[in-house]
């Protein structure tokens, strides 16, 4: 620590600790560069014929999400991971050679102002793509916006499907990908043969159990005997849960979001309903950890969750990342799927931006569709034709800590199907 | 003409208009490019509701915290029918029903509601514009100004209304759009409104508008109606002992002030392409009456600096400080009204009004021109 101190002036050139530090960085920045893309290589002229926000050595995205209002606290995790990404992608030397700036919007739990921020991204600040969204409802109302002036978004959020825009990448699982899988697995390995379905009162948890009541009933043969919705916000489930100990369902299929989960499973608790006893059994595709952290983990303990991306994966390329979220974040981090998913949007821009040699949106929309991202902390995954991933899915274990134990992956990479025939 | 043009206006009015009129219809459309143009016509439409909120609340002394109610219907009556418009059975060809709005078939809805069916009338949807939302108000308004119902009740009314108001569009999604609200409208009648030339013949049409909502606003205020709301806001028993029913003016201003609200929420649905329940609730109603106090709520000028003014702000607060704006702006309403109580009006009256009449009384005009409604007594209120 010694030669970090302030040699006198006037006798060497001056050498502090921040002058040491930047040349350390420089020196890995160096060490990286060669993976890197050189950005003379690309002349600017060359990669960017749209009048993009793209230098000889930046260029710039955009980040919009809210980061006030009540989807505040789902969506820091998406803004954290897409920095960490863009930051790391940075430190390898960029994309084609050049260093990302970002933009960052809020969109303020507020679906006008998503429409208006997207359009001050695109419009004004020329950004290259954007990084965004977490609600259906915000991604619909900035789409019309993204079509009209050739954006290109990445979207991180599992979601309801029924969508394949030209413009977006879907990093999320659609619902299919989602639902199948996980009640297969509960019919097979639990015997499950009735199901309760029930969930917010809005567009995704309709119809996802909409698809999830197409294949127990149609393509298993087995039963729901229950289905119901709740206003967003709701927080007096003692009705639905004397239901449910009246009609004595094997699974309870839980799709409730947002603050309604904290209620739900405290009083799911309170009636005696033991989920560790597994009977009922409690199934969810609604609750990652970052909702656990509200829920409490002793209040969920023993539910699962179906989704394609728990924090305890074991895999080097997950370890890595939640170590590098920790630090840049800190430790008392958790990390959802969705934040996951997230993460994905920059490297798999940047891959699609190196795989066309341009910035322009028509080459990387084309560059998309094949691209595979070995390094991704889920595992692997590949964008589909259809603008969404290939994935693996999988069913975790709530612990007491909040973490998921991973009980089950499906063994190959499930394929996004947005418009499923016979679910419909 | 001009003998009415001189009974409704005095020259600092008239000069008040000019200076807006040159301000909204000259310096910014030449100062803006067509995006910023496009946002400022957003904010312009909730300049209609803060208009009407100085005629409710500034001169009839009717606090109403539920104007959302009143955008909002006048907007989801807009978007119904450019809704519509963009669900042909071409463009929804991938549809299980095709033909109708997309949110529909998301939800199991196989046919067109009936309620939605005239919708597909321009003409209707025009009249419906304003008559859905007046008649909420008229309904509101005997309801309530017929029991004497007032004040602090009367707000608190209102903004259960906002709140039932979207529940109901959230719960009934299949038939509202829920959440998502209603989205991706495209023409109007073949003519499309989201390029750079409509969003331009927009901000003039909705900027018409609002100048005549403003003159009908001064009308209202200049003739005897409007002495009599002050009369009723300062002191409601005299001008009932006096022989006048009370509850018929307060209704009439009530009706008047959603249909202003209206108007302005059919022009927001048409320049900002969609319309959604956040734009119905609490929060938003509460946000417009920010805008009229803010502006001054004793001032038709005053609404529309105000809407522009916390709006701009709201803009660019929140582009530079994306993570701090919030109290930003609770700083600017805090600083404003411990500052300011009447506004930026106040303000004006305060501090620029006594030289303007000045140079008018210079001039050769010795009428005394109130440059607003005026304001109570601090012992009346």
């Amino acid at each position: 620590m010694m030669t970090d101190r302030k040699t006198p002036s006037g006798l060497n050139p001056p050498v502090n600790r921040r002058s040491v530090l930047m040349g350390g960085a420089a020196l890995s920045a160096a060490l990286f560069m060669p993976k890197g893309l050189r950005a003379q290589d690309y002349p600017t002229a060359q990669v960017n014929t749209t009048g993009l926000a793209v230098t000889d050595d930046t260029v710039t995205v955009g980040i919009l999400h809210s980061i006030t209002g009540t989807m505040a606290i789902s969506e820091t995790g998406s803004v954290q991971a897409e920095k960490l990404a863009i930051e790391q992608i940075n430190a390898q030397g960029g994309v084609l050679g050049r260093k990302i700036n970002y933009i960052q919007e809020d969109g303020a739990s507020d679906w006008p102002t998503f429409a208006e921020k997207a359009k001050k991204l695109l419009v004004n600040d020329k950004v290259a793509s954007v990084m965004g969204c977490w609600t259906s409802a915000s991604r619909k109302a900035v789409l019309p916006v993204f079509e009209q002036y050739n954006g290109f978004l990445y979207y991180p959020t599992f979601y309801e499907g029924l969508e394949e825009s030209p413009n977006v990448i879907y990093t999320g699982q659609e619902a299919t990908q989602q639902i199948i899988a996980g009640i297969d697995w509960v019919v097979r390995e639990r015997g499950a043969e009735t199901f309760y379905l029930l969930g917010s009162d809005y567009i995704w948890p309709r119809t996802s159990n909409k698809i999830a009541r197409k294949h127990i009933e149609d393509k298993l043969g087995l039963k729901v005997v229950g289905e119901e919705y709740y206003p967003l916000g709701h927080t007096q489930f003692n009705s639905v849960i004397n239901k449910i100990r009246l009609r004595k369902p094997d699974v309870i299929y839980a799709i409730v979001v947002g603050g309604s989960n904290v209620a739900f499973y405290k009083q799911l608790k309170a009636a005696g309903i033991d989920m560790t006893q597994e009977n009922p059994l409690l199934l969810t595709i609604s609750v990652t950890e970052d909702e656990i952290r509200g829920i409490g983990g002793e209040n969920i303990e023993g539910a699962y969750a179906c989704m394609k991306y728990f924090q305890s994966l074991e895999n080097e390329n997950n370890k890595e990342f939640v170590k590098a979220f920790k630090d840049m974040w800190g430790e008392d981090m958790v990390i959802g799927d969705v934040t996951q998913a997230a993460y994905l949007g920059p490297w798999l821009w940047k891959m699609a931006v190196e795989k066309a040699g341009s910035f322009d949106v028509d080459k990387v929309r084309e560059a998309s569709p094949g691209l595979e991202f070995t390094k991704a902390p889920e595992g692997y995954v590949r964008i589909h034709e259809n603008h969404h991933l290939w994935s693996k899915t999988r069913v975790g274990r709530a612990l007491e800590n909040g973490q998921y134990d991973v009980v089950y992956e499906t063994s190959e990479l499930v394929e996004p199907d947005p418009f499923p025939e016979g679910y419909q | 003409m001009t003998s009415f043009a001189n009974r409704t206006f005095t020259s600092a009015e008239i000069i008040g208009f000019l200076v807006l009129a040159a301000l909204i219809f000259v310096v910014l459309p030449l100062g803006l490019d067509t995006f910023r143009l496009n946002l400022f016509g957003k904010y312009l439409t909730y300049a209609f509701v803060a208009l009407g909120l100085v005629l409710c609340w500034g001169a009839g002394g009717i606090l109403s915290l539920g104007q959302g109610v009143f955008f909002g219907l006048g907007g989801y009556c807009m978007a119904m029918f450019l809704k519509l418009e963009a669900s042909s059975p071409e463009n929804t060809a991938i549809q299980s029903t095709p033909g109708i709005p997309d949110f529909m078939d998301w939800n199991q809805v196989t046919a067109l509601p009936w309620w939605w069916e005239p919708f597909h009338s321009f003409a209707f949807t025009i009249f419906a514009v304003i008559a859905v939302p007046t008649a909420l108000a008229f309904i509101i308004g005997i309801a309530m100004f017929r029991r004497r119902v007032g004040g602090v009740y009367f707000a608190i009314i209102t903004q259960a209304i906002a709140a039932i108001l979207t529940i109901l569009i959230i719960g009934q999604q299949g038939y509202t759009g829920g959440v998502n609200g209603i989205t991706d409208l495209r023409t109007l009648h073949g003519w499309d409104i989201r390029t750079d030339d409509a969003k331009v013949i927009l901000y003039f049409v909705n900027a018409v508008l609002l100048f005549g909502c403003l003159v009908a606003a001064q009308f209202v205020r200049r003739s005897k109606l409007g002495r009599l709301l002050i009369a009723i806001r300062d002191q409601e028993d005299r001008v009932r002992f006096s022989g006048y029913d009370v509850a018929n003016f307060k209704v009439f201003v009530f009706c008047l002030g959603s249909a202003f609200a209206a108007i302005g929420g059919a022009m927001f649905t048409l320049q900002v392409g969609f319309m959604s329940p956040t734009l119905v609730g609490i929060v938003p109603s509460i946000e417009m009456v920010i805008f009229c106090a803010v502006g001054g709520r004793y001032s038709i000028f005053g609404a529309v600096y105000g809407a522009l003014l916390v709006n701009w702000a709201k803009t660019t607060f929140s582009e530079s400080f994306p993570e701090l704006w919030l109290f930003a702006m609770g700083a600017l309403f805090i600083g404003v009204v411990l500052a300011f109580p009447q506004g930026l009006a106040g303000l004006y009256a305060e501090h620029v009004e006594p030289h303007l009449k000045r140079l008018l009384r210079r001039s050769g005009d010795v009428r005394p021109a109130p440059g607003a409604t005026p304001a109570p007594d601090a012992a009346a209120e």
